[in-house]
């Protein structure tokens, strides 16, 4: 999971598994964050 | 075990990416040595603490690192022949330590080590997925389906060299691992680098009445195994499958040898 | 009772009839939660998995679950990125349903390993070469997005609604859902797949064992294949079926013949793929292991008859349906259709898990048979009574048929 578990080695494998997995957690949490902050201020302006 | 290696005794040509190998231990079993009698097999239950239930009659869920097996060539009486086939763990290299059952596991708690050529699992770090056993073709693999309980007169016996398992994880034979680190640590005490062939051998091995389980480095040619893994003779289980398994079992009768695998049917035994 | 909580305009049953529906399911839930702390206290030495059969009927129900809830993902790829507008009609409902399989599949995960409190360790300890690995990240980070999706569904009730936050909320996730429906397909692609890949990567079993393009046996590729050919289906069942609960039409004819024809084809792509591999396993695959193909099908259950049932029976017949017009309207052949299409696919996660492990690999090896006992049972069917009662929850609360007013007026 994290390179200090200490068998972790680089190799394209690990590239190519954690670059899908980061790129989709980051969608979903930029995401979120994204609708959460708009929300924040949608509600503080009295939109909607 | 990992970790142990990075400071054993021998050199780091063997280094866990590199490939090389410094060890590669391995078996050859002689077939028509073997009666069948599971001396090897009470060997390893006694060596390694593995655990029993209290009614073993079901063996579908009993923990046999080392199993021996029946095979017989089919044909009626007088013709009729047996043969009976000590299964241990193969410790399958596949291709460059791409075994069946390591490449699987989802949580790395069973490893292929470069320098010994040994198979090992990691009992705490295994949560019980038995995908391992589903990709071991030899049923080597075995699965803690109880918490392991002995008997009271029976704890003291238990060994301390090998740590029982818990239930809820897989386990096999580890080809007495723990043997070969006593053998290491010994030789480091005395200042060697090398251990010798009679320093590591296995419990079966030496339960064997019969002589029928030979153990050592299969690599290294002052070691029986080498010579005898050559014999036209000698073959290894499922080959064809690309296991690629350090266990090689020794037989004059054909039939015993076509038993070693699958073929066609009319196709050639190797 | 509860008349604050159900959506202006729509008519539901008395609460008291609601309530006891609910009971109802909640008893077969409360039976398999016993099982569940049964299995979980004890062991799984009270279920009849052995080390022969380490996979069995916990396996099947998962991997056949998700296959069935793929309907979730395709749909929301169909509407979101193809564009196909008139498939929103049934997308709530089907997120809905993905959502149920999605979390059965997660639950049933957590009672088939042995030490449920280490499953972390499979993020922890990944070992990125391993499929299940792969499986595993992508059916939890699959289940967050559904459950992203679910939340504006949710969010529409009455009450909810009424909250500014809430509502500026939900607005603001439906604005960007397509977002999430088109990462959620990615990871569900990929899930379908790695689950397929699981069985195709065992070399040391030549059933499950298949060529490989790149690091994938084409069992990867299948699997997907095989989801979205079903998953459609299995929407449309429950859909109908909910239909005919509730005596209400809900999903407009022509959303559910467009799905079914989608469906239709997906399953002449997928049949024609499987057969290509069946017939590649068979010739060259097999031979090179020493293996025959009849050996694959010595005795019953495994004989050929399944796998006449799972690509002839339950596979050619469904498809024909569903993608000949005249059969495709007919409201008793489309059902048949959809049922067969689902058990096709059912008969395919069996046989790829149960059938693989049951062939003896050593040739003086044994052939061991393995019949589920009542835990697995229970715990593999408790998923629809799970969905009988989500679903049931959902559909009395929430307004997840945007076409009922304008078809029960």
């Amino acid at each position: 999971m994290l390179p200090f578990v200490f068998e972790w080695h680089w190799d394209l494998g690990h590239v190519v598994f954690h670059g899908g997995l980061w790129y989709a957690l980051s969608i979903l949490g930029i995401g979120m964050t994204y609708v959460s902050v708009k929300t924040y201020f949608d509600v503080k302006r009295g939109g909607h | 075990m990992k970790e142990e290696h990075k400071e054993g005794v021998q050199g780091h040509e063997g280094g866990a990416h590199g490939h090389g190998e410094k060890y590669k231990f391995g078996m050859v079993i002689d077939l028509d040595k073997c009666t069948g009698c599971g001396s090897c097999m009470v060997a390893c239950m006694t060596e390694n603490n593995v655990p029993y239930k209290k009614n073993e009659t079901n063996k579908l869920d009993s923990i046999t690192w080392m199993r021996v097996f029946k095979a017989t060539n089919g044909k009626p009486y007088p013709d009729t022949d047996i043969c009976y086939f000590p299964r241990p763990c193969m410790h399958c290299e596949g291709e460059h330590g791409h075994a069946p059952c390591v490449s699987v596991c989802p949580a790395t708690a069973t490893d292929y080590n470069y320098e010994t050529g040994i198979v090992s699992q990691i009992y705490t770090r295994c949560f019980g997925c038995r995908y391992c056993m589903a990709a071991c073709p030899y049923h080597a693999r075995y699965f803690n389906w109880w918490d392991p309980v002995w008997p009271d007169d029976t704890k003291e016996s238990l060994s301390p060299d090998v740590s029982p398992r818990m239930r809820g994880v897989v386990e096999k034979c580890s080809f007495c691992f723990h043997r070969f680190q006593g053998a290491r640590d010994k030789a480091y005490a005395e200042g060697r680098r090398e251990i010798t062939e009679n320093e590591y051998q296995t419990a079966c091995t030496q339960a064997c009445p019969a002589g029928a389980i030979v153990f050592g480095d299969l690599n290294n040619p002052e070691h029986k195994v080498h010579e005898l893994k050559q014999s036209p003779h000698a073959f290894r289980l499922l080959e064809r499958l690309g296991t690629n398994p350090k266990v090689y079992y020794h037989s004059t009768r054909s039939w015993v040898r076509r038993a070693g695998d699958n073929y066609l049917t009319n196709e050639r035994s190797k | 009772m509860d008349s604050a909580l159900i959506p202006k305009g729509l008519k539901r049953c008395p609460f008291p009839q609601f309530a006891l529906w609910i009971g109802a399911w909640s008893f077969i839930m409360l039976w398999a939660a016993i099982a569940a702390v049964i299995a979980w206290a004890y062991g799984l030495n009270t279920t009849n998995l052995n080390d022969y059969f380490g996979f069995g009927a916990w396996i099947t129900a998962d991997l056949a679950i998700i296959a069935l809830g793929a309907g979730a993902f395709f749909t929301g790829f169909m509407r979101y990125v193809l564009g196909i507008d008139e498939f929103k009609n049934i997308l709530n409902y089907a997120v809905i349903i993905g959502f149920i399989c999605y979390s059965s599949a997660l639950a049933i995960l957590a009672l088939d390993i042995g030490q449920p409190l280490r499953g972390w360790f499979i993020f922890w300890h990944a070992n990125v070469h391993s499929m299940l690995t792969e499986v595993a990240f992508c059916i939890s980070c699959y289940f967050t997005v559904l459950a992203i999706e679910y939340i504006p569904i949710i969010l529409e009730n009455r009450q909810l609604d009424k909250v500014p936050t809430l509502h500026a909320f939900s607005h603001n996730l439906h604005h960007i859902m397509a977002v999430f429906a088109a990462t959620g397909a990615f990871l569900s692609f990929f899930h379908q797949g790695s689950l397929g890949g699981v069985a195709g990567v065992l070399f040391g079993r030549p059933f499950a064992f298949r060529v490989h393009a790149s690091i994938w046996p084409t069992t990867f590729f299948l699997f997907i294949f095989s989801a979205i050919a079903c998953g459609p289906c299995f929407t449309i069942l429950v859909t109908r079926l909910t239909e005919a609960i509730t005596r209400k039409k809900l999903v407009a004819r022509n959303v559910i013949l467009k799905l079914a024809t989608v469906s239709g084809w997906l399953l002449v792509g997928y049949l024609s793929v499987k057969m290509l591999d069946t017939l590649y396993w068979a010739a060259v695959t097999l031979p090179k292991m020493g293996v025959n193909f009849f050996d694959m099908y010595p005795q019953a259950p495994f004989n050929l008859w399944i796998l006449i049932a799972e690509l002839g029976i339950c596979g050619a017949i469904p498809a024909a349906i569903l993608i000949t017009k005249k059969t495709r309207e007919n409201e008793f052949l489309l059902i048949l259709a959809a049922i067969l299409n689902c058990t096709g696919i059912c008969i395919n996660r069996y046989v790829m898990t149960v059938q693989a492990l049951a062939l003896p690999v050593m040739p003086f090896d044994k052939f061991y048979n393995y019949v589920p006992n009542w835990i697995e049972w229970i715990t593999s069917l408790a998923p629809f009574a799970f969905m009988a009662i989500l679903l049931s929850l959902s559909y009395r609360y929430l307004p997840i048929f945007p076409q009922e007013k304008e078809l029960n007026p």
